[in-house]
């Protein structure tokens, strides 16, 4: 019901700021209005670790996308909204990715709503990226995020770089598999159970700033989170039970790339203070791309990543002292074929998972893609992991754009 | 005998000085088009991109290309994509060099993420199409050497090298219009074994500001392949006045989202 009055103040601000625009003269407004469909199926080929979860997974996704701008394109407002239908009733869900109001002028830029930001130059965790709330049920990868509502402010220096200035009033909880999805804990975790450090608890106000510059080979992030941390901590007490809520955090982030030549050179570190957990992660790797081998446009790229966490097996992600391997091949060919393959191994343990992302575009408008996870030899003092190890699974899914 | 030497050496310096005048006069002509070109400050421009396999199956992009035009550097180009729509949004920012490499940044706008990216690949194609990156960068005299081939009525026909050794091409065969700013008529690309690839061809030539000349339509066919790719741009506008804020990483992510 909170969430909802956000949408509807939000709603009203856009509106209003229409209204003042079009009041004014010559200000052509331009909209544009698309539509995504997406029609998925996956399939977890080994038996339930767990009662009532599910093997196959069909599945549809809806996602509407409207834009108006005027002022030359330096006023806008932005909408995606996005509904999913699943056999898991916790994956059956809808979001507003991004409602918000945008002006822009000369050096400095505006965003006022729901929004996504991205922070981060890693490819296998994305450790510094902490405005939005992670879709947890959406995808694997997390990068799929819910709508954050902010004020962001951004000013733009030509020698000192950019800084970026966020105001989160409100806290988005992340959503866990019901009890006939796959990577799920023993327990079905419903979202509500986890309660806030906080006693403001999601209507804390949260800040965070950012500066982002670059020079010649370099560029370069330092940020700042002080609020409520988007991974929820949990506690395992000694009969099994889970204890997890959403602690007050202060979290400094780091991201630096260097591109020489064909190498980009990446490092993502974090500290993570909250009273009741202090941790360092950090995640550094290489890129390089062989490019246009055959003469005819045939890239073929290699990944490597080290993955630390001090939080051990505590961490969220269990990639505590890892070894992130992969090649990104792109056909460059008129239907954008490309192929992501890699696997993360634990350097301590047997525990490996593999992955693979392809995606082809067939038409002007339909495109296919294929994921795989496989885990494989998951250790069983894999505190989370092991929870998941019989659900590696293959996803495909069609997407027929509007 | 000394006679002999003496006319040996006449001939070898009538041969360094011809040597001499046609890599000057070629630089000259590419330092005169350039110039002809200054001024411009800025430009928007749309841009539908119809790809052609040899079967001639046909697949269409949409772009908006914003140039700003620097005077001691390489200009600044942001680049949109509005079709296919699984890419729409998709969007690059590139500050070209006079010399060394450029720098690239592209805007993925499903995680709306922005990624420094290598300039490396100059001889792959851009998206799919005949034109190579390379091609469609912005043309600075210093990232070639020149040989003055031929004169041809209004037609100059001059032979630049790329500088760069990443280059695809031994060489490029350029046909200049020197009555008409010295716009470029007509380029054939030879590739690294000196075989000719591809010949692109200008058209539909428009006057902007009463200086500056714009093809309407560019035509790459690949000999070797039999693909072809044309561009046809529309909608010129050298009035938007753009500056250094329209050619940001914030301005990038603004463009895409």
């Amino acid at each position: 019901m909170k969430i909802k009055s956000i949408y509807y103040i939000i709603l009203l601000l856009c509106i209003g700021n229409t209204i003042y625009a079009q009041n004014e003269t010559a200000k052509k407004v331009n909209h544009d209005f698309e539509l995504e469909l997406e029609g998925e199926y996956r399939y977890f080929y080994d038996n339930a670790l767990f009662e009532d979860q599910e093997d196959h997974f069909p599945s549809l996704a809806i996602q509407p996308e409207y834009k108006a701008e005027w002022n030359a394109g330096y006023e806008s407002i932005n909408f995606k909204g996005f509904f999913r239908l699943d056999v898991d009733d916790e994956r059956t869900h809808w979001d507003i990715r991004e409602l918000y109001y945008q002006k822009a002028k000369k050096n400095w830029e505006f965003n006022l709503g729901l929004k996504k930001v991205y922070w981060g130059v890693a490819e296998s965790n994305h450790l510094v990226d902490i405005i939005n709330q992670t879709d947890a049920v959406e995808s694997f990868d997390g990068e799929e995020k819910l709508g954050q509502p902010m004020a962001q402010f951004t000013w733009i220096t030509e020698k000192f770089g950019t800084f970026d200035f966020f105001y989160l009033p409100y806290h988005r909880k992340r959503t866990f598999s019901g009890k006939k999805g796959r990577l799920r804990f023993p327990v079905v975790i419903d979202k509500d159970d986890l309660n806030y450090e906080s006693s403001a608890e999601e209507w804390r106000q949260d800040v965070a700033i950012r500066w982002k510059h670059y020079f010649d080979i370099f560029d370069i992030g330092i940020s700042h989170f002080y609020g409520t941390g988007r991974e929820p901590l949990f506690i395992f007490d000694t009969t099994g039970n889970i204890n997890a809520f959403y602690p007050v955090i202060h979290q400094t982030g780091l991201d630096l790339q260097i591109t020489h030549d064909a190498f980009l050179w990446k490092l993502e570190s974090i500290y993570r203070h909250a009273d009741a957990q202090d941790f360092f992660a950090m995640v550094a790797g290489l890129e390089y791309t062989f490019s246009n081998i055959d003469g005819n446009g045939l890239d073929i790229g290699v990944l490597g990543e080290y993955l630390y966490d001090e939080r051990d097996e505590l961490a969220l992600n269990a990639l505590q002292n890892d070894v992130f391997f992969g090649s990104r091949i792109a056909f460059n060919d008129t239907q954008d074929t490309s192929i992501l393959i890699g696997g993360i191994t634990d350097l301590e343990s047997s525990t490996t998972i593999f992955s693979l992302e392809a995606s082809r575009r067939f038409g002007n408008s339909w495109t296919a893609a294929i994921e795989a996870r496989i885990f494989n030899e998951i250790d069983d003092n894999e505190l989370i992991l092991s929870n998941f190890r019989e659900d590696s699974f293959f996803r495909i899914s069609i997407s027929k754009y509007f | 005998m000394r006679t002999l030497i003496l006319a040996g050496l006449a001939v070898l310096s009538t041969i360094t000085l011809t040597a001499q005048n046609a890599e000057e006069r070629g630089l000259q002509i590419a330092k005169a088009a350039d110039q002809a070109d200054q001024g411009f400050n800025s430009s928007i421009v749309n841009l539908k991109m119809t790809l052609k396999n040899k079967n001639g199956q046909t697949s269409e992009r949409l772009l908006i290309t914003r140039t700003l035009e620097q005077t001691t550097d390489g200009d600044k180009s942001l680049i949109v994509f509005n079709s296919p729509k699984d890419v729409k949004g998709t969007s690059t920012l590139t500050f070209t060099h006079k010399i060394g490499a450029d720098d690239q940044w592209l805007f993925l706008p499903s995680i709306k993420r922005v990624k420094r990216i290598s300039s490396n690949n100059k001889s792959g194609p851009f998206v799919g199409s005949e034109f190579a990156y390379e091609d469609l960068s912005s043309q600075e005299v210093e990232k070639y050497s020149y040989k003055f081939l031929e004169e041809k009525g209004n037609l100059l026909i001059v032979e630049q090298d790329p500088v760069d050794p990443k280059s695809g091409y031994t060489r490029r065969i350029v046909t200049y219009n020197k009555d008409k700013g010295y716009r470029i008529e007509k380029v054939e690309f030879y590739d690294r074994k000196n075989s000719l690839l591809k010949t692109l061809t200008y058209s539909d030539y428009k006057l902007y500001k009463g200086k500056f000349w714009r093809a309407l339509t560019l035509h790459m066919v690949n000999h070797q392949s039999n693909k072809e790719t044309v561009l046809k741009f529309s909608d010129y506008n050298f009035e938007a006045a753009l500056a250094d804020e329209d050619f940001t990483q914030v301005a990038l992510k603004r463009a895409g989202q």
